[in-house]
């Protein structure tokens, strides 16, 4: 274990070695977690892995070239240049695949990728033959070295970072649009082919000044996981850049600081698992998209539709025995055999009875007197009424005004009605009221004939 | 152009890796899930690692195990998060592998001490070394003749793999098309779902550990892709796929020992360079396809403009 004042000086960025790293790769994981949230949203998460891997033959021919000129060929400006170039190569023809052929985004992406690397490992089978020089480095030009990082790629992704953040800014509307809906914003006159191209290009420019400081693998996960996991926390973009570019920064930072403390554990591959971490927990915590988030909403609208099926299965058991007594129309409340209510839907005893023991919390049935009878309150008896209102008013809108067939209403009614708010509810009766002359607090009768199922 | 029998095994090995990888990429390319075979194939590395420590030596069958187990898992954790998660399965499949790479770097790294574990020379089978490693000498016409590893492994694969591809052509169409219609149909389509991605795992281990990863990768998608725009019928775009395949690797292996010639070097990369061939077969199918090519698209457009009837247009 590392003693404190080891971790102090790591905390405090004195070891010079130390600082860079954790700077250089706290700066990336923000450029790549805020280019990253723009690729998960046009579904092109893996476009840094095709990016990275097409960079390859760019290498090897910018090796040779700079040969050719009579360098010995590892300069870093032809390299990064080269690797550059190949690598725009490689999102444009992702693009022209993706535009003008029925090849989906991941297909192309997987042809530009291999055919790409292909090229490139023939490139360097081709250099190995070589005289000049080997190709020995060359290929750990896309593998990275996290750990022994020099003054010139912290200035060098210090500069690109800045880039990024500022065309970003600049430009952020016009990607937000290309992000949302890419044809709406053609057929309002973006060029959106040229605003596709720079946002690649942006992402062109992180993946190559990053790489060969950090490595392919860990820009791929830059370029995906920090936005994967921002996704889960909000709707909005404008946050989730942010925080996607804040996870981004937090797991380079991080994952450097605990790879400075320990000897034997490699930069790279740590920051690509503390990453990997914050995914997993904004996976289950996350505010918006989270699971546990999702499963409790799911459980509540689960209730919510329990609940209603239940006051109106009451509702329409009652009903039917006031019609049959001939001398009133006044719907009491008198008890109802448990089997009669389950005999109206498809429900099991279990969530029948579920059911029931939340509508008993809620005060909306009494307490059993009798085994397996149950009786609706005063507030139950209203609130089954105005459910069963609500629930014929959307039938009525949906034969009349919608043109959907009567047999079929009752299922559509049942799915549609639960997701609607309160507010739509209001704005439907206001609409039904005036053309169909309901009464306001009278239950209409049921536009389609009510088959009890036993 | 000098060809020795030894060229002659690099071809056949190389056709059948690529025909058992383009047989099952139509389904991948179907199912929009083309990048399976680049994930997988960075994504083995923890399970040679663990392999290796466990049985302590670099022995064949046990990494090929553990690197098809951990292919497996790739698939299944994918699918995972995808769907638990709602996350965009491209995305789900980069955090999946880049995890599963950094942890198996992780564990070499601690490997290190005792022995070197280089991926790069474990992992990664080289195509021209293949024919030497020879396990079987039939005689066949009187002629002896040396098979190598490779090929009988990969002979398998592609077996299983047209078996598979025959056998459930059926549920394979249904699911890939229209999982939901599948499911009204009974047929499971999370088992052909997972059926499918285990054969890919296994696929792509046993090819790269044979061939390297290249090949894997591209005859994975390319080929596929390619049939997909020569035609509409599955079972016709899985033919031409293969045919597609074997071209790949009879003109790749050319390529890499004629084109290097007319520049002054002497040969390249077989696997570069087949992967090379396969991109320029789907450029030309792109553009000179007779019903989804570029070029009858742009003549199609130019064309059918002035026939819109006035009337159809207010």
């Amino acid at each position: 274990m590392p003693d404190l004042s080891e971790i102090w000086n790591v905390l405090l960025l004195r070891d010079y070695n130390t600082r860079l790293v954790v700077l250089c790769t706290l700066l990336l994981g923000c450029a790549c977690g805020l280019m990253g949230g723009f690729l998960l949203l046009r579904k092109r998460s893996l476009m840094g892995d095709t990016l990275s891997h097409a960079t390859l033959p760019g290498v090897g021919l910018a090796f040779m070239f700079a040969v050719w000129l009579g360098g010995d060929g590892k300069s870093l400006p032809i390299l990064l240049a080269g690797a550059a170039i190949t690598g725009l190569l490689g999102c444009a023809t992702v693009l022209f695949i993706r535009n003008n052929t029925r090849i989906k985004d991941d297909a192309a992406m997987g042809i530009v990728l291999s055919v790409f690397f292909g090229a490139g490992v023939a490139v360097l089978g081709l250099i190995q033959t070589m005289p000049q020089g080997s190709a020995a480095g060359l290929e750990s030009f896309i593998y990275g070295k996290t750990a022994s990082m020099v003054l010139h790629d912290f200035k060098l992704l210090s500069l690109v970072t800045l880039c990024v953040l500022v065309l970003s800014l600049l430009l952020f509307k016009e990607f937000r649009l290309l992000c949302f809906d890419e044809n709406f914003a053609a057929s309002q006159g973006w060029p959106v082919r040229a605003l596709d191209l720079l946002l690649l290009g942006l992402v062109t420019a992180v993946t190559v000044a990053g790489m060969q400081s950090v490595g392919l693998i860990l820009i791929i996960a830059f370029l995906i996981t920090p936005a994967a996991a921002a996704r889960f926390w909000t709707n909005r973009l404008d946050r989730m850049l942010t925080l996607s570019a804040c996870i981004g920064g937090a797991s380079g930072g991080l994952g450097a600081s605990i790879s400075a403390f320990f000897p034997r554990l490699p930069a790279g591959a740590l920051i690509v698992l503390v990453a990997a971490l914050f995914f997993v927990c904004s996976l289950f915590l996350g505010i918006e998209r989270g699971v546990f988030v999702r499963v409790l909403r799911q459980r509540s609208l689960q209730r919510r539709i329990g609940r209603q099926h239940l006051l109106r299965a009451l509702y329409e058991i009652l009903e039917a025995e006031a019609k049959q007594a001939e001398h009133s129309q006044q719907i009491e409340r008198s008890p109802v055999p448990f089997r009669l209510v389950r005999g109206r839907r498809t429900w099991s005893d279990v969530e029948l009875r579920k059911s029931l023991k939340r509508a008993y919390d809620e005060g909306l049935i009494e307490r059993k007197t009798v085994a397996d009878e149950i009786i609706l309150t005063e507030a139950g008896l209203r609130e089954a009424r105005k459910m069963t209102r609500n629930h014929r008013l959307w039938e009525f809108y949906l034969i009349e005004y919608a043109d959907v067939a009567t047999s079929r209403v009752d299922r559509d009614a049942d799915t549609v009605e639960h997701v609607l708010g309160e507010e739509m509810v209001a704005r439907l009766e206001m609409k039904l009221e005036k053309f169909s002359k309901l009464g306001s607090g009278l239950v209409p009768d049921s536009p389609h004939p009510i088959h009890p199922v036993d | 152009m000098d060809w020795y029998n030894l060229d002659t095994w690099i071809v056949v090995i190389g056709a059948l890796a690529a025909v058992a990888c383009a047989l099952l990429g139509n389904f991948l390319v179907l199912r929009k899930m083309s990048m399976m075979g680049d994930a997988i194939s960075h994504a083995v590395l923890p399970g040679l690692a663990i392999a290796f420590l466990v049985t302590g030596a670099r022995a064949s069958l046990a990494m090929f195990i553990g690197a098809a187990l951990v292919g497996v898992m790739t698939a299944i954790f994918t699918q995972w998060i995808s769907r638990f998660g709602k996350v965009d399965e491209g995305a789900s499949m980069g955090i999946v592998f880049t995890t599963l790479f950094a942890a198996g770097l992780l564990l070499i790294v601690q490997a290190a001490d005792y022995v070197d574990l280089d991926p790069g020379c474990v992992l990664y089978g080289a195509i021209e070394l293949t024919p030497l490693d020879v396990v079987w000498r039939p005689e066949i016409f009187g002629e002896l003749l040396a098979v190598p590893r490779a090929a009988l492994v990969l002979a398998a694969v592609v077996l299983i793999n047209l078996c598979f591809v025959v056998l459930f052509f059926k549920e394979l169409r249904i699911t890939s098309f229209d999982p939901e219609l599948a499911t009204t149909m009974g047929i499971n389509a999370n088992i052909m779902h997972y059926l499918l991605m285990t054969l890919v795992a296994v696929t792509t281990v046993g090819a790269f550990e044979a061939v390297g990863s290249i090949i894997v990768i591209a005859m994975l998608i390319v080929p596929a892709a390619a049939a997909h725009l020569l035609t509409d019928r599955l079972w016709l775009m899985v033919l031409f796929s293969t045919v597609i395949a074997v071209l790949c690797a009879v003109s790749g292996h050319i390529a890499a020992i004629v084109v290097p010639g007319f520049f002054g070097f002497t040969d390249t990369s077989t696997s570069g360079m087949m992967a090379v061939m396969a991109g320029v077969i789907f450029g030309l199918v792109a553009l000179l396809a007779p019903k989804h090519g570029i070029l009858v698209r742009i003549l199609m457009r130019t064309r059918k403009d002035p026939e819109v009837p006035a009337g159809l247009i207010e």
